[in-house]
């Protein structure tokens, strides 16, 4: 795949997958990389500090939860990849049987779900995320799953749209007739041969939609209602704390956790954008071999 | 071409039409959401500081004893009143709420727009002129770093910066200003111009600074991506090209030919841009402890106070609505082919 990207879009890519990957290494390996649990206020028997600037010892300094940061921020890279993966598997599992429904079945049923889906789409997210987020507090608690769930209800509108055009422009292509034809039932042309060619929509806007989570996950957590510190170490929820030692200059207790979802924001925008560009033709600039002629030797000239 | 579809005032009321249904959408959304929720709103506001007859007495005040359906045609009935309820925690009408916090996320928001343009269009100007030169590739980076960049991130860092200095990091204004200051409009700007008070109109603009700036700052990387593109495909339309081959000079064609037209689409994105300031606001209130309509949200929401919580978000999402229509107006005023 790489091979047919080019220049400045290629590099992105690579850059993008490399950062991604550093991040999932720190999810996959934390409990060996993080130096202490994401709860655990000792490290090596030493009860640690509180507020303590960054040195050899606590790299990233403590927080005024008597926590190691440089081990907060390793586990939330765990956290923030765990909602993402569920929310993104709730949001397609949801979302792409909605949009197949949608697309080929059509009249009211169409309707009726675009329109829904629209004013969905219309809400501003963080606020969507945030009302649901307040009322699975009650059912499900402060823990992942409650705030995978919260951000589903954002992203099920954009697979639904997307699922649904390429539908509404699939069915009537020539393979889909065919099938309708030889007398294939309804489920099996959906679960048969739409799916299959509609589902390559999703890697672009999947990716996409992970950055713009991690960036939700921190709102709500910021806001007080992502994940707590109970469950689980989470990065927007370290910013809120932050803010009350702000003035004393402890910049170090925001500072880190924020560097990361810059940087996982960004690792997954450039591979989405990346995929957008090699898997899109309108926008690919393929790689041209270059043309070379043979030289142009005259063996004989022709007089008349 | 029929002068009678492409009208504006056709375009309106079509334009019209279409924002009614989705704003009984949204209401209803809102009105559902916070009731299927298991428990008693009432317990949930006031817990067990009250006795169970005092609580009985404002379930049925707040009509929550009578039956669903009951309550939702008196949520739309009142809904057209602009009435959007009271609260459940401290009995205030939802619209005052709002008439008093939202003059401050208001400003805010127009701030931080004020400031997104500001940096957004010379950037994407330039970067778009200037393509694949190192200027280039640093603007796109710049562009994608503030938008990948948490408001709260970037807001708490600006305050680790500038606090050293004394200028003020949170907070709409001093306390001075906001005790002298007659509150009119409930927009405290304005207010204290409208007062003639300068030293409070000084003050209140040195607290916008620093919230405007950091919101506005998240805004201006959709507008420099945005911007940038439209030069880019502006400077290679046939007119841009006839001009050249008229002979006019190539400064002049950029500025005039290419970069007017590149400008149109940014109206287009400010209407969607809307929904993005809104959440962004809220995360900016919170850094910054602005007291706006955000900042009141969330701590209604951590009262618990289901009422309130509704009245607050069934306002947001008309607003968003209303805004995109608004913005939908003028790009089509500006730009006869949008109404086809």
């Amino acid at each position: 795949m790489l091979r047919n990207t080019s220049g400045m879009a290629k590099w992105l890519l690579i850059i993008g997958i490399l950062i991604t990957a550093v991040f999932v290494i720190c999810a996959i390996f934390a409990p060996w990389l993080a130096p202490t649990g994401f709860d655990e206020q000792s490290l090596n028997g030493e009860p640690i500090p509180k507020n303590q600037a960054p040195d050899g010892t606590y790299w990233f300094g403590t927080n005024d939860m008597f926590l190691d940061v440089f081990s907060h921020t390793i586990w939330g890279a765990r956290t923030a990849l765990e909602v993402v993966l569920l929310s993104l598997a709730f949001s397609l599992v949801i979302g792409v049987p909605l949009g197949l429904v949608s697309g080929y079945v059509g009249r009211w049923v169409d309707r009726l779900l675009v329109f829904l889906m629209d004013a969905m789409y219309a809400f501003p997210s963080l606020l969507l995320a945030l009302v649901f987020a307040f009322l699975f507090r009650e059912k499900l608690g402060g823990g992942v799953l409650a705030a995978a769930l919260s951000l589903t209800v954002i992203y099920i509108p954009q697979y639904f749209r997307v699922v649904r055009n390429t539908t509404v422009s699939a069915r009537e292509a020539t393979y889909v007739e065919a099938a309708r034809a030889i007398g294939a039932k309804d489920t099996t042309i959906m679960g048969r041969y739409l799916f299959g060619n509609v589902i390559q929509s999703v890697p672009v806007i999947g990716t996409l939609n992970a950055a713009d989570a991690i960036g939700t996950l921190a709102g709500l957590g910021f806001l007080g209602y992502g994940i707590q510190p109970d469950e689980a170490a989470e990065w927007g929820f370290d910013l809120s704390r932050a803010l009350d030692d702000i003035g004393a200059g402890a910049w170090w207790q925001g500072f880190y956790p924020g560097v990361a979802i810059v940087l996982l924001i960004i690792g997954l925008t450039l591979i989405g954008e990346g995929l957008n560009e090699t898997l899109n033709p309108a926008l690919r600039k393929r790689k041209t071999a270059k043309v070379t002629m043979p030289p142009h030797t005259p063996k004989e000239v022709v007089h008349e | 071409m029929s002068s009678a579809s492409g009208s504006l005032p056709k375009y309106v009321v079509q334009r019209l039409l279409l924002m009614l249904p989705m704003i009984w959408l949204l209401t209803s959304l809102v009105f559902l959401m916070l009731r299927v929720i298991p428990g008693d709103p009432i317990s949930a506001a006031v817990g067990d500081k009250v006795s169970e007859a005092e609580k009985d007495a404002r379930r049925s005040r707040a009509g929550l004893d009578r039956p669903l359906w009951e309550q939702y045609l008196d949520y739309f009935a009142d809904l057209l009143r602009f009435d959007l309820g009271t609260t459940l925690s401290d009995n205030q009408s939802v619209t005052s709420v709002i008439v008093e916090k939202g003059g401050a996320t208001l400003s805010l928001a127009v701030g931080a727009f004020i400031i997104a343009l500001l940096i957004g269009i010379p950037l994407g100007l330039l970067a778009g002129r200037m393509r694949d030169s190192a200027f280039d590739v640093f603007i796109r980076i710049f562009g994608i770093i503030t938008y990948a960049a948490p408001i709260f991130w970037t807001g708490l860092m600006l305050i680790v910066l500038v606090a050293p200095t004394g200028w003020p990091t949170a907070g709409i204004a001093n306390d001075t200003t906001l005790a002298t200051v007659p509150i009119v409009t409930h927009i405290i700007f304005v207010d204290a111009m409208l007062a003639g008070d300068l030293p409070a109109v000084v003050d209140v603009a040195i607290h916008h600074a620093l919230p405007c700036f950091a919101l506005g700052l998240m805004l201006s990387g959709v507008f420099i991506r945005l911007v940038r593109v439209n030069v880019l495909q502006t400077l290679k339309g046939d007119y841009v090209e006839a001009a050249r081959a008229r002979g006019i000079k190539e400064g002049r064609v950029v500025r005039r030919h290419a970069f007017r037209n590149a400008l149109v689409p940014v109206v287009t994105v400010i209407g969607l841009q809307a929904a993005l300031t809104l959440s962004g606001a809220v995360l900016t209130e919170k850094t910054f402890n602005w007291p706006g309509l955000g900042k009141e949200l969330i701590e209604y929401m951590t009262r618990r106070d289901y009422a309130a919580v509704q009245g607050i978000v069934t306002f947001l999402a008309v607003i968003v609505v209303v805004v995109s229509l608004i913005v939908d107006i003028i790009n089509a005023l500006i730009d006869p082919r949008v109404r086809y």
